[in-house]
């Protein structure tokens, strides 16, 4: 199996996100708002380290 | 002052959460269906075993209990959370590939995060088990 580093990202946000949401709230709409969040700074942090990275380099 | 502590959701028996938290840590969701949380039971089995897979899927390393150095100590410890599956994989000799592609260092940490997941999630079933965590 190949996968690129962004889907990479996006699978581990995905499954991480999802146990987050469950476990870390009561309430299922606050877990499905938790979820989110924690896949939106997953994904998003991880975009902005990139380039970071990327303006150092350069 | 008082607290607002709810009462435990399943007081019959003394030993039950602790046997929600060994049976949740063994399979990944089933602390979560012992507890008749269907929908977060199926959702983090699907991930964990999910995570596990594609982790194996990307030549990811399984680790074997050592004594060297500390990263690998910790990783083993993350691996041993996954319960069964690693339990597997030992059994069936999986994850022990020599590494021969770069992506093969974000199986590895698929198969710890899976494995920190599941101790997460079987804590979270102990917690509703106890009562700790309303719902």
């Amino acid at each position: 199996m190949t996968i690129s580093h962004f889907g990479a990202v996006i699978l581990f946000s995905l499954f991480t996100s999802v146990v987050f949401g469950i476990t870390q709230r009561s309430d299922p709409r606050m877990m499905i708002r938790f979820g989110a969040f924690c896949f939106a700074l997953f994904v998003g942090g991880t975009i902005a380290a990139s380039w970071v990275m990327w303006l150092i380099k350069h | 002052m008082a607290t607002n502590v709810s009462a435990p959701v399943r007081a019959q028996s003394s030993s039950f959460p602790t046997m929600v938290l060994i049976v949740g840590w063994l399979v990944p969701g089933a602390g979560h269906f012992m507890l008749r949380k269907w929908i977060r039971g199926t959702l983090v089995m699907v991930s964990i075993f999910a995570m596990f897979a594609i982790g194996l899927a990307l030549k990811g390393k399984i680790y074997s209990p050592n004594t060297g150095e500390i990263l690998d100590i910790l990783n083993f410890v993350g691996d041993l959370g996954n319960g069964i599956l690693y339990i597997l994989a030992r059994l069936l000799d999986l994850g022990q590939a020599a590494v021969q592609v770069a992506t093969a260092d974000y199986g590895t940490k698929f198969i710890v995060v899976a494995g920190l997941l599941n101790i997460i999630s079987a804590v979270d079933a102990h917690s509703l088990a106890t009562g700790r965590k309303r719902s």
